[in-house]
């Protein structure tokens, strides 16, 4: 009995570690270049932009909220970001603040309509998905748009002491959003939001400003990955850029063992959430599946992981 | 019923062990036909478990022997007590309320006609038992279109209808208001006359008083004794279930204590619905109850002071300051705390620790630049907390649900009065705690009026406002009715309090000490 339980603890902080983990060896097993420095930075780097998007969907979903508007967001931001690179010198640097402003400036206009006017936050950012989506294209008047020589492109192909820009800039994300959950007063509230709103309420907490910031962290993380995209890209199309990354982001949080319920979850969780669908990504190209069945399997595994977290969950709740 | 008739129910020898808790130990109990037999304890004394015995949801440890009408009898599952004539109306209803009434009673006996549901059947089947207890609704009527008492009798009528012959009801007057109390006594009695067994849980005394022949006892999952109609009182019954006498159970006898100035001073508050032009003072070092019956306002009241609920009128003021309280964190700031009678749904976070719940309050003001937790502090109040109040838990680590309710009630007072408030008021502080915790928490009270807090009490128990209270408010219909006590003259007497509460007169009133139940 203690045994077991003892088991179930450590499995309860591991979370979806274990996953990760036989994910990882399965694709060592299956292909000799999965395991090699370049391959995994290159795995670092594709999961740093979801990994970003997916730490402002945390906050969110957190509050019992969800944010479906961050691909739409990340793409009018990255529009703002590259017209911006184009000032002259020094001050294309602009960009960055400017993006991810363009971000804020979204993700508080959903939080007013979520805080203020009550409305659900399916409905709202179902709604912005769509409206910043056109907002994006009007940026561009529906064109890509390039910048060559963009200053701020170190941040999408360069590295400091080896390790790429992009990577940094995620884990540092994941840092601070870690800091800002377990160590802040903003951190108590926002688990306390999601946990029971009317309790907050009733200890003082202003629900509305939680929620405010919380869809305000989300835009503006939405807008750090326009950034990132953008330099990578050294262009932004207002059609494409983006579509769907909100899924990818939700399912890392989802995969991290956070509940839509609200007030259950952590940051780490989604981190290694990130990681399994960058590695599955990775895995299933260099084991040359085709990209049919790759969108299969991903979709499978997902399901299986959350069932299987379930599983556990209910396993340990029972006395 | 006489004595020497055979009980229609029998237990003896009841266990159940849980991984790690013995829940019930040889526990016996015998119920005779036409009696109303109630079953009192605290909480986790282990009513429940084994009311969950007789209705198929657990399995007794082997060794115990059920008997009914004399002859041993197994519960499996629910359906095998379904079959020995038991049925159980829970707390929590277990209606669906998007079907009728009779697809209810009906559900998973549906009478058919080949492959079709025979709906002519079902709907005069179910009129005929609504009939027989006086439905005002028919068959057809959605059920969740029903009050909770009116659901409560569908719940009867599908016990009926299944022929029970012994029904086990828990708790089934705490979501109602006295007159359909009243209405559900009458009812339970002319069950038990049709030779009905019933076997009653209830937490509240006047209930036990009124409505029981026999009333048996369990205690730390043990049985304690049976006391027959002319034994009970309730001294006797709290000696029982406390397995001690409880002195001064409320405050030291007949001590008042020393009101000082006006702490807080509300005017002429409203919300134009449910709470009209309402005033009130309360002194520091007073504990002020608040009475009333259900739906009188007491608790729309308190939310409106406290900035919960958006008034329409009227003003608060602390220490003689106008405070202008627009949300509850306002209250806060000015030293005004407000404990919901909604523990679960209003009050604690179940899923966060300890710490978090006692601490939620003072994050913010503990914190340091930045809005970064003081961790030191926050830990030390919890600690602190877990001591002064006696919180059972083995560590402020742990969460909050897995405590019992008295232990969850201490950890919600205690973020309140991490505040050091000014004023306190406390919503039903006892509701769904046991009699230890009880007790405890009227020390807490008495020892916060010494202190000089201004303390409102709102309780639906008489017996508790009387005890606890230097001064009561009585509430009727949204408005502030009268006061007795204090400067009034008036004694803090049942009969006094509900007079204003019913607007009756306590000469008209035929058995003042009873119908205060609800």
């Amino acid at each position: 009995m203690k045994m077991s339980g003892q088991i179930q603890g450590l499995l309860k902080t591991l979370g979806m570690l274990p996953v990760l983990i036989a994910v990882c060896i399965g694709f060592a097993l299956l292909s000799d270049r999965f395991v090699s420095m370049q391959n995994l930075s290159i795995v670092a780097q594709q999961a740093s932009i979801n990994l970003v998007l997916a730490a402002g969907m945390t906050f969110v979903i957190l509050t019992a909220g969800i944010d479906l508007s961050v691909g739409s967001v990340l793409a009018a931001a990255a529009m703002i970001a590259v017209i911006a690179s184009k000032l002259p010198d020094a001050w294309g640097l602009v960009g960055i603040p400017l993006g991810i402003a363009t971000g804020v400036f979204f993700g508080l206009l959903n939080g007013a309509l979520i805080a203020f006017l009550r409305l659900p936050p399916f409905i709202v950012t179902l709604g912005s998905l769509t409206a910043v989506r056109g907002v994006a294209r009007l940026l561009g008047d529906d064109t890509t748009v390039f910048n060559s020589d963009m200053v701020f492109a170190f941040i999408g192909n360069g590295a400091l002491f080896g390790v790429p820009w992009l990577v940094i800039i995620a884990f540092a994300v994941i840092l601070v959003s870690w800091f800002v959950l377990r160590r802040t007063v903003l951190g108590v509230h926002i688990y306390s939001v999601g946990g029971n709103p009317n309790a907050a309420r009733l200890s003082g907490v202003k629900v509305w400003r939680v929620l405010l910031t919380v869809y305000g962290i989300s835009g503006g993380l939405a807008g750090l990955g326009g950034v990132m995209v953008s330099a990578k890209l050294f262009a932004a199309n207002g059609l494409q850029l983006g579509a769907s990354y909100e899924l990818d982001a939700i399912a890392a949080v989802i995969l991290g063992g956070t509940s839509f319920v609200g007030g259950i979850g952590s940051i780490w969780g989604t981190l290694i959430g990130g990681f399994i669908i960058a590695v599955l990504t990775n895995g299933l190209i260099l084991v040359g599946i085709s990209d049919i069945w790759q969108f299969i399997i991903k979709g499978l595994v997902i399901i299986g992981a959350v069932a299987l977290d379930r599983y556990r969950l209910t396993g340990s709740a029972r006395t | 019923m006489s004595e020497a008739q055979r009980p229609i129910l029998e237990m003896a020898a009841i266990s159940k062990t849980f991984p790690g808790v013995r829940a019930l130990q040889d526990v016996k109990l015998a119920a005779h036909a036409g009696e109303i037999h109630a079953l009192m304890g605290e909480n986790g004394a282990g009513k429940s478990t084994l009311m969950k015995i007789l209705s198929g949801a657990y399995q007794a440890d082997p060794g115990g022997e059920i008997r009914i009408d004399g002859k041993p009898i197994t519960i499996s599952g629910p359906l095998s007590a379904k079959d020995a004539g038991i049925a159980v109306i829970y707390q929590e209803l277990s209606l669906s309320p998007n079907l009728t009434v009779a697809e209810n009673i009906y559900l998973g006996r549906e009478p058919r006609r080949g492959l079709l549901i025979d709906r002519a059947a079902m709907t005069a089947g179910c009129a005929e038992v609504l009939n027989r207890l006086g439905c005002s609704f028919g068959p057809r009527t959605m059920v969740g279109t029903l009050s909770i008492a009116e659901q409560q009798m569908v719940e009867i009528a599908r016990a009926l209808h299944a022929r029970a012959r012994i029904l086990i009801m828990d708790e089934p007057t705490t979501a109602l208001s006295s007159r359909e109390t009243d209405r559900l006594f009458a009812l339970i009695r002319q069950l038990r006359d049709a030779g009905m067994a019933i076997l009653y849980i209830s937490h509240r005394m006047a209930e036990i008083y009124e409505l029981s022949d026999r009333c048996s006892v369990l205690r730390d999952g043990q049985y304690v004794g049976t006391l027959s109609r002319a034994e009970l009182s309730a001294e006797r019954l709290v000696a029982m279930m406390v397995g001690r006498d409880l002195q001064g159970f409320y405050k030291r006898a007949g001590a008042t204590h020393h009101a000082g100035r006006v702490a807080m001073a509300v005017s002429d508050i409203g919300d134009g619905r449910r709470v009209r032009n309402a005033n009130l003072v309360v002194h520091e070092g007073e504990v002020l109850g608040i009475a009333g019956l259900v739906g009188s306002g007491r608790t729309e009241l308190a939310r409106l002071i406290f900035g919960a609920d958006r008034k329409t009128s009227g003003e608060v003021r602390i220490d003689d300051r106008l405070v202008d309280i627009r949300q509850p964190r306002d209250a806060i700031d000015a030293g005004l705390v407000y404990l919901t009678e909604d523990r679960k749904g209003c009050g604690l976070f179940l899923d966060m620790s300890v710490h978090d719940n006692v601490n939620l309050v003072m994050f913010e003001r503990d914190a340091r630049g930045l809005g970064v937790l003081d961790r030191k502090l926050g830990w030390t109040r919890a600690r602190d907390a877990i001591a002064a109040l006696g919180i059972r838990v083995a560590g402020a680590e742990v969460n909050v649900g897995a405590l019992s309710g008295g232990n969850q009630q201490k950890v919600l007072l205690s973020r309140l009065l991490e505040t050091k408030p000014r004023v306190l008021i406390l919503d039903e502080p006892t509701r769904g705690v046991d009699i230890g915790a009880k007790s405890e928490i009227y020390r807490i009270i008495d020892s916060l009026a010494e202190s000089g807090v201004a303390v409102v009490v709102i309780s639906s128990e008489l017996p508790e406002i009387i005890g606890v209270s230097d001064r009561v408010l009585v509430m009727r219909e949204g408005v502030i009715e009268g006061e007795v006590g204090g400067a009034t003259g008036v004694a803090i007497t049942q009969e006094a309090i509900m007079a204003l509460a019913t607007g009756i007169r306590p000469t008209e009133m035929a058995s003042p000490g009873l119908a205060l139940a609800s």
